[in-house]
This record gives C-alpha cells, sequence and structure tokens, in this order.
C-alpha cells in the first residue's frame, strides 16, 4: 500500500516518469528482440551493452572513432572560424548584407547531399571530404547568426560610441562583439548540429579509416550487436558534442537580457 | 508606401551585385574548363552540362529516378504527418505529459538519426523501405514536437472564455484550439518536409537501388561528370520547386 502510493508519488515528478518511460521501451525492446524478431537483424539492449568491450576490441575501432572524433572538431572549428569571417564581412555593411544575403541563403536552401560525390572527388575518399562536407553544413548557420546578431545591434549604440570617438577597431571590440555573443553561441549549437549530419553523412558514404567502414561491414556481416553498439557510442558522442555547446550557449548568453 | 528614389537605388545596386557575381562565377567555371584546362573528369564544361541538361529534360529519362524518389517523400511525410499530429495532439492534451515527454522527443531530436540509416537498411533492405522508414522517423520530430507546442500553449483566458459560454469539446476544438495550433503545427510540418527530401536523398546517396540521389552516385562512380553535373541541377531545381509549393501552402494555411 505506501509502496503504491511511493511509486504514485515518485511517477507524479516528470523526470522519473520520463525514465520508466525509456526503461519500459527498453524492456519492449528487450523482450521483442528475444522472442519475436530475427536474431539476424535485431539484438536486445542487454547484449548489445554486454558487447560494447567487443565492439573497442574490434581491430581498428577506437582509431576509427578517434578519427571520426577529429574529422568532428576540425570541420567544428574550420566552420566557426569561416562563418565567422565570412558573417562579419557581409553583415557589417548594410549594403553588402542586401547584396549577398540573397545568395547565401539560396545556397543554404539548397540539398548539399546532392554534391556529396563530388566532394569524395576532389577531396579523395579519407578524411579530408568528410571535413570539407562537414564545414559545407557547418558554416551557414554560423554565418546566418552572425548577420542576424550584428543587425539587431541598436544603432544608437554604434552612433554614441562614434560620438565619443570610438575607432572602428574600438567600435567592433566594445560594442559588435559583445552584443554579437549570444546569438554567436546559438549558431555554433546550430554548427554543431550541420557538423554532425555533414560528417556523418560522408562517412556512411565511404570510408576507409572512418566508422563509416565499420557500420557497413557490421551491416553486411548481419552483425545487429556489435553495428548497435558502435550507434550507441557515436550517439552518445553526438549527445556529449550537442551538450557541450548547449551548455556555453547559456553561460555566455546570460548577461544579455533585452 | 513607395520607396524612396535612394532605396530604389539601392535594391538596383544590390541586384547588379548579385548579377555579377553570379556571371563572374560562370565565367570563371567556362574559362576554367577551356583556358586552364582543368580535367573534364573533375570540372565539365558548362555548355555540355546545359546540353545534357536539357537532353535530359526532353528524353525525359528522369521520370522513372523522380517518380522513386517523390513517392518515397510522399509516403515519408504522411506517416510522419499523421503519426506526429496524433501523438502530439496526445500528450499536448496535459502539462503532465508534455513535461514528461517534450525533452525525450527534444533530445532524441538533437541525434543525428542519420546515424541509424544502416540499421534501417538491415530491418529493411535496400529498396524504398528503408528510404520511407528513416525519412518518417526524421521528419517525425520536428513535427510532433510543433503540435505539442502549438496545442499546449494556447492561453487558458481563450479556452476558459470559450468554456464559459458554452463550447463543447469540438466547438473548443474547432473555434479555439485548431486556429491557434494551426501555424506552429505547419510550419513543423514544412520543417519535416524539408528535413525528410533530405534524408531521403541522402540515404539513396548512401545506399539504394533507384531514385535521384542513387542515379547521381551512378554517374559519380562511371565518372560521367556532364551528365552528373545537370543531374545535380535538376535535383536543386526540384528540391527548390518543392521547398516552394511547400512554404506556399503554409503561408496559405496560416491565413484565417
Amino acid at each position: 500500500m505506501t509502496a503504491a502510493n511511493a511509486w504514485r508519488r515518485a511517477l507524479r515528478r516528470p523526470w522519473v516518469a520520463r525514465i520508466a518511460v525509456v526503461v519500459l521501451l527498453l524492456a519492449l525492446w528487450e523482450v521483442a528482440a528475444r522472442w519475436w524478431v530475427d536474431p539476424i537483424f535485431l539484438s536486445p539492449p542487454s547484449r548489445v551493452f554486454a558487447s560494447l568491450p567487443a565492439v573497442f576490441d574490434t581491430r581498428g575501432v577506437p582509431a576509427a572513432l578517434r578519427v571520426t572524433f577529429w574529422e568532428l572538431a576540425v570541420a567544428f572549428a574550420l566552420s566557426v572560424v569561416i562563418g565567422l569571417a565570412i558573417g562579419l564581412a557581409v553583415g557589417l555593411k548594410p549594403f553588402a548584407r542586401k547584396s549577398f544575403m540573397p545568395i547565401i541563403l539560396l545556397l543554404y536552401g539548397t540539398p548539399q547531399v546532392t554534391i556529396l560525390p563530388l566532394f569524395i572527388l576532389y577531396f579523395g575518399i579519407g578524411p579530408a571530404s568528410k571535413i570539407a562536407f562537414g564545414v559545407s553544413h557547418g558554416f551557414f548557420p554560423i554565418v546566418m547568426t552572425i548577420v542576424a546578431g550584428v543587425q539587431n545591434i541598436k544603432p544608437i549604440l554604434l552612433t554614441s560610441a562614434r560620438a565619443m570617438g570610438a575607432s572602428r577597431w574600438q567600435t567592433l571590440r566594445y560594442v559588435v562583439f559583445p552584443h554579437m555573443i549570444p546569438s554567436f553561441f546559438a549558431g555554433m549549437r546550430l554548427a554543431m548540429t550541420g557538423v554532425l549530419l555533414g560528417v556523418l553523412l560522408a562517412e556512411l558514404y565511404v570510408s576507409t579509416a572512418g566508422i563509416g567502414y565499420f557500420t557497413t561491414l557490421f551491416t553486411q556481416n548481419f552483425d545487429p550487436t556489435r553495428l548497435l553498439g558502435l550507434i550507441s557510442v557515436l550517439a552518445a558522442m553526438a549527445i556529449v558534442l550537442n551538450e557541450i555547446v548547449r551548455r556555453a550557449e547559456v553561460h555566455f548568453g546570460r548577461w544579455h537580457t533585452d | 508606401m513607395t520607396p524612396s528614389r535612394k532605396e530604389r537605388q539601392g535594391r538596383l545596386a544590390s541586384r547588379a551585385v548579385q548579377a555579377t557575381f553570379l556571371i563572374v562565377l560562370i565565367v570563371l567555371w567556362y574559362l576554367a574548363t577551356t583556358r586552364w584546362r582543368v580535367s573534364p573528369l573533375l570540372l565539365p564544361n558548362p555548355v555540355t552540362v546545359l546540353h545534357n541538361f536539357w537532353d535530359i529534360l526532353r528524353t525525359g529519362e528522369f521520370i522513372g529516378d523522380l517518380r522513386v524518389t517523390l513517392t518515397e517523400l510522399a509516403a515519408a511525410f504522411a506517416i510522419a504527418a499523421t503519426s506526429g499530429v496524433t501523438v502530439g495532439y496526445l500528450i499536448s492534451r496535459s502539462q503532465y505529459r508534455i513535461r514528461v515527454f517534450e525533452p525525450l522527443f527534444a533530445g532524441i531530436y538533437s541525434i543525428p538519426i542519420i546515424l541509424f540509416l544502416p540499421l534501417y537498411v538491415l530491418f529493411f533492405g535496400l529498396g524504398p523501405a528503408s528510404k520511407i522508414a528513416l525519412g518518417a522517423t526524421i521528419s517525425f520530430f520536428p513535427i510532433t514536437l510543433n503540435t505539442i507546442a502549438g496545442f499546449g500553449y494556447v492561453d487558458k483566458t481563450f479556452v476558459v472564455a470559450a468554456r464559459s459560454m458554452g463550447a463543447s469539446d469540438y466547438q473548443l476544438f474547432r473555434h479555439v484550439l485548431m486556429p491557434a495550433a494551426l501555424p506552429i503545427i505547419l510550419s513543423g510540418m514544412r520543417i519535416g518536409f524539408t528535413v525528410a527530401l533530405l534524408s531521403i536523398i541522402g540515404s539513396e546517396t548512401i545506399a539504394s537501388l533507384a531514385g535521384l540521389g542513387h542515379r547521381i552516385v551512378h554517374l559519380a562512380e562511371a565518372m560521367e561528370m556532364a551528365p552528373m553535373f545537370a543531374y545535380i541541377v535538376f535535383v536543386v531545381a526540384i528540391a527548390a520547386i518543392l521547398n516552394m509549393l511547400v512554404s506556399a501552402l503554409e503561408a496559405r494555411g496560416r491565413r484565417p
């Protein structure tokens, strides 16, 4: 009786209920995989979890994860640098913004995945093509948010800075940059999503050293246990990276209240 | 309000910059392939690409692949829209359920779901089924999240006012909840449509038997660069037309 009551009270908290839902889904998956579904297609979560060490023991997988992680990191860093440069160049001058924003929006709207084979052709099947494709997905959101952030600076701030005799660099340093920070971090979060998508798409398309090679290998060998294990590791990597930029966004965006 | 003369001149100038930019790009492309002798295996001549593009349109050889891709897209979007709106509506009916499920869905949505493509191929094979399933999964999340946001955060005053005027459940839904939620749901559907299109072309590129993405990869592997560029132009144009159509439908649906 009290146990049932305690349960009910605990379930009233949303996060407890949320965990209960996740556990329920895992249990359903476990039951389905054990008794209903052919084991060459799906394996139960308990076995996937138990096989994680085996995934890491597979020759080449740790190196592949390292390669993929580096591709993500380099692509993200390049996206930020390129996005910041283009964003500032286009955003700071109203004329440049009016001229080039439509072109950038047009490019952003096209499905870049159609030119994935071209990236492979130009940059080879190694990490360079993954990085380039990740950057092509990652820098657009940064350009967008930088331009929007620069545009939203109140003109009175710029005018008064200039009236007080601020040089061009001083205006940038003390007015433009601080006001750009919240939108810049929002852009970084979107860029991380884009970079993850781009790099993983390119990895899955063709890969010699990264994780794409192993997902293909496990799929072709009908080895769902190790495939699921590898995918969970990658999903965890994606969640951690997303969480880092999200935290950074909350942290650096909070001083700005208006 | 008519734009002032200065504004009009500014707009004309930026249009001129845009046109110049595009023309310079195409001229550079042309010069690269003729004067600077970039290998046609890396960059085909723009004129050849244009010829190939007309050939594709004239012979109608694109119809088979286009039909495959569009069928996949329609099926995936239909599944995602019906299940997304239903699930979203059911969740939005109580604050408790919103607090339980919304962070869960938002969390899953932040994972790049394209990661699961190998699993989908394992389950559903190389044919259209795996693309439909993946496209439906990926577009399910924005549609559900926007439906929750649309129905879940209707201003309480409206609901109370309608109730006190004696509105039935149906009337409340038809005249209060629906008009308030529709714009948000529609923009969720537009996002869902775009990501479904992207993921379907993407999964066709990675592993498939037919479809526009498959055709581009096929030409790339055969090193037939000019037809491949022509097909890229074709797919980009199709995607632009579809996105414009969906945006127009969304704008139309928003109007009360």
